[in-house]
């Protein structure tokens, strides 16, 4: 029986009057990789910046329903959104280390959320950078700007930054659109190993990408979820017509 | 989401510039208005006569006014063409490497501070002017006007780029595409485009020479009579204030009368702001 | 006949920049030439002597430099507080505007003008006395703009990721501001700052009233002490006094030194902005 971590229910979204999330129900397992794909503006993103309220950002986002994460409706139950965040990590598509140091941009969150003990900080940066397999790269410069890392460091080092804080959940915004093939496999491969401690989610419009690391792959268009399964089943055996039409390239 | 007490406190420091030109406006009505309870507001503005220590008074700031104004004219006389020339040259024709030795002269031509600048028009400028023209005294509008017309250069050309190089690539090459030369794509596209914001440098450059005070109080001469001759010394608001502001005892007509002033200039130089503004927003 | 136009356009164009930067090296050089002449280190370490007349500008070197510090310490948390409130909090449209309209008003008002209110509440109102509290806090306000502006601009400029990679490791909006937006911003705004020293140092309208003094044998000891200023003090060796042939020699050193010091102000902020953004990788 697989657990489910996040689960939406009748979720809708709107910025200012355009609808962006169309009813959607969906339930994420555990400890496994979903992928969301479908063409630009089908509102994949939105959908991941829901799970950590990161949408709250934008002026005029409305919402309906429910979004549970361990069953705690994220909107309703939790405390604040920063608890949330502290469970739900993210990484983005736009490789966006803060420009300090390497060290430092891993102990971001950590004083966030009050860690004071150095010699346990100094320990779990160094855990997380080694979970990125990125420890051997940077150990002897972790006082450099993180902008001296080439792009591929640079995504993981965001992804150790996200791990830190040991999060349940790591959203995945299309982390390798900027990356080359061979940084991409590295965070692919990453992924795959990743989902043993946590959920993840990844959001990309690659469909080679979604069969390579997923478990379960979500398609949706035009703000509607149009089908949720196994990532084999749904690329052998689509059930919805506008998938298989996605899967075969006539759009997107 | 929750804020904490710095939060809280933005919007009012956010306010504070209001606050001020409020203030500034309060105070000087606060400070000035009375005298017009003595000179009628009429006479004040339009008296012929400044003799603020004869006995008795005389408070009419017509003069001055029209010191300012001269000044200011013939200021603009040399900033407008002269600053809109070096927008022009530093967005349409200079290439980077140019405009990176270039622009930081206009940006130090800006950052001289004005009593320097009154300096150098005292020991240099108005010996050379009273020697060219044969006068008896170097110290005149013109002199001032020349100096003013440098200083407000600077303002004139800077925004004025901005709004000559905000204005899309695409016209000029549209121009171009017709055939057009480099100058008649600059004097038929690009300029006109630019219109509001050039008229907002200009009017920003007004602003700019009729408040400046140091420059005109050392070398405009300070005689406070109305005349139409470039070549005689003038006494602009700005010099008037900061000349007798010292000896005029707190609270006396002339102490007023000086605030009055300062509440005109205010008027004057908000006034076009608010000017510059519309211009700036189309 | 349209190539001759053209010829003739491009080269008022060229004529207009090398009016500016002729002027600005004019003033420069000419004043360098003859301030160089008396500057020594004495001149720069001693207090003046025999009524003005001998000795150094050591007392206005110092004054200068207390107005300028208070000056930054009222006017920099104001503006960067103020700006932070602009781009990161306010939400409603028509009150940014109507902030960013005083903003630029208030950079509009004439300098002698800040000086009047500067005399009427500080001086007066709030009886700090002619002091160099009142001068820094009149300069503060007349800077504010400056700095509003340029840490607008700064802020502006940190990119939307950073913000949001911080939301996503559970920042609050006020953690995120203040350990990512402000120390991405912060070459951006010493660069503002640096400017407004330089006005600050260099204005003398302000001060007039507020801080300054012709002579003092002693240095100050306290912000309520008054102090001799730079830009004051050329005004005052060339307009007061009895022995000009000794005070003009005085007055070009002192103005080598105000033109030196708010020169390298400018330059140094010029160079921390091109180096800025040839360090900027994001």
């Amino acid at each position: 029986m697989v657990n489910h971590k996040i689960i939406a229910k009748n979720l809708n979204l709107w910025y200012g009057n355009s609808p962006c999330l169309k009813n959607i129900n969906i339930s994420i397992p555990e400890n496994a990789v979903t992928a969301i794909m479908g063409p630009s503006g089908c509102g994949k993103s939105t959908l991941l910046r829901v799970f950590n309220r990161l949408n709250d950002l934008i002026d005029g986002t409305r919402i309906t329903g429910e979004v549970l994460l361990d069953e705690q409706d994220i909107y309703k139950d939790m405390k604040d959104v920063f608890s949330l965040r502290k469970k739900v990590g993210m990484v983005f598509q736009k490789v966006n280390p803060f420009p300090k140091t390497i060290f430092e941009n891993v102990v971001y969150g950590l004083k966030i959320h009050g860690w004071k003990d150095k010699a346990k900080i100094e320990k779990q940066v160094q855990k997380s950078i080694i979970d990125v397999g990125l420890w051997d790269e940077v150990k002897d410069c972790l006082h450099k700007n993180a902008f001296s890392l080439s792009g591929g460091q640079q995504q993981r080092l965001c992804i150790a930054r996200a791990i830190a804080i040991e999060p349940e959940v790591v959203l995945f915004d299309e982390p390798c659109s900027s990356l080359d093939p061979i940084s991409t496999a590295k965070i692919e491969q990453l992924m795959e190993e990743l989902k043993e401690k946590y959920t993840i989610i990844i959001v990309t419009h690659n469909l080679q990408q979604a069969a390579r690391v997923s478990d379960y792959t979500a398609f949706m268009l035009l703000g509607e979820l149009i089908e949720f399964s196994e990532t084999n089943q749904m690329f052998t055996t689509p059930k919805d017509k506008r998938t298989e039409n996605y899967l075969t390239g006539k759009f997107g | 989401m929750k804020k904490n007490f710095i939060e809280r406190l933005l919007p009012i420091f956010a306010l504070l510039t209001w606050v001020f030109l409020f203030g500034i406006m309060l105070i000087l009505f606060i400070e000035g208005t009375p005298i017009f309870k003595s000179v009628p507001i009429f006479r004040f503005i339009f008296g012929r006569h400044w003799y603020p220590v004869h006995e008795p008074p005389e408070f009419g700031i017509l003069p001055l006014i029209c010191g300012s104004l001269m000044v200011t004219v013939g200021a603009l006389i040399i900033a407008i063409p002269f600053g809109l020339g070096c927008a022009i040259y530093l967005s349409e024709i200079a290439n980077r490497a140019v405009r990176e030795v270039v622009k930081p002269f206009i940006e130090m031509l800006a950052g001289v501070p004005s009593v320097v600048y009154g300096f150098f028009g005292m020991v240099l400028l108005a010996p050379m002017i009273q020697k060219i023209f044969h006068l008896s005294i170097g110290l005149t509008a013109f002199t001032a006007s020349v100096i003013l017309g440098v200083m407000a250069l600077p303002t004139v050309a800077s925004i004025a780029e901005d709004a000559i190089s905000s204005v899309p690539k695409a016209l000029r090459e549209a121009s171009f595409a017709l055939g057009a030369n480099q100058w008649e794509t600059i004097t038929r596209v690009v300029v006109p485009a630019a219109k509001s914001g050039i008229f907002a440098a200009i009017i920003l450059g007004i602003g700019r020479a009729i408040g400046e005070t140091m420059t005109v109080l050392m070398i405009a001469g300070c005689c406070a009579v109305i005349t139409p001759n470039f070549f005689k010394p003038v006494r602009p608001m700005t010099a008037t204030i900061a000349a007798e502001m010292g000896e005029a005892p707190m609270g006396s007509m002339h102490y007023h009368a000086l605030f009055a002033i300062g509440l005109v200039l205010f008027l004057i130089t908000i006034g076009l702001s608010l000017i510059a503004e519309r211009f700036k927003e189309r | 006949m349209r190539k001759q136009k053209e010829l003739i356009g491009l080269l008022a164009l060229r004529v207009s920049i090398l009016f500016a930067v002729i002027s600005f090296l004019a003033i420069l050089i000419f004043i360098s030439i003859k301030g160089f002449k008396v500057l020594n280190i004495g001149f720069l370490l001693e207090v003046p002597k025999d009524g003005m007349t001998k000795g150094g500008i050591f007392p206005a070197i110092i004054g200068t430099l207390y107005l300028s510090i208070g000056t930054v310490i009222f006017a920099l948390p104001l503006g960067v507080l103020s700006a932070i409130y602009l781009i990161e909090y306010a939400k409603h449209k028509g009150l940014t505007k109507t902030i960013r309209i005083g903003v630029d008003a208030l950079a509009g008002v004439p300098s002698v003008v800040f000086g009047l209110f500067g005399l009427a509440v500080f001086v007066k109102l709030f009886n700090f006395g002619v002091s160099i509290l009142s001068g820094a806090l009149t300069l503060g306000i007349m800077i504010l703009p400056v700095i509003i502006k340029a840490s607008e601009e700064a802020i502006l400029a940190v990119p939307k990721e950073f913000k949001e990679a911080s939301f996503a490791v559970g920042a609050t909006k006020w953690q995120t501001i203040t350990k990512i937006v402000f120390p991405t911003a912060l070459p951006g705004i010493i660069t503002g700052t640096i400017l407004g020293i330089g006005r600050a140092a260099g204005e003398t309208a302000p001060i007039l009233f507020t801080a300054v003094t012709f002579y003092q044998r002693l240095l100050p000891h306290s912000i309520l002490d008054e102090v001799m200023a730079l830009p004051y003090h050329i005004y005052a060796l060339m307009t007061e006094g009895t022995a000009s042939e000794y005070q003009v020699p005085i007055a070009y050193g002192t103005a080598v030194v105000l033109l030196g010091l708010v020169m390298s102000i400018n330059f140094i902020a010029i160079l921390i902005r091109i180096r800025g953004r040839r360090a900027k990788k994001w």
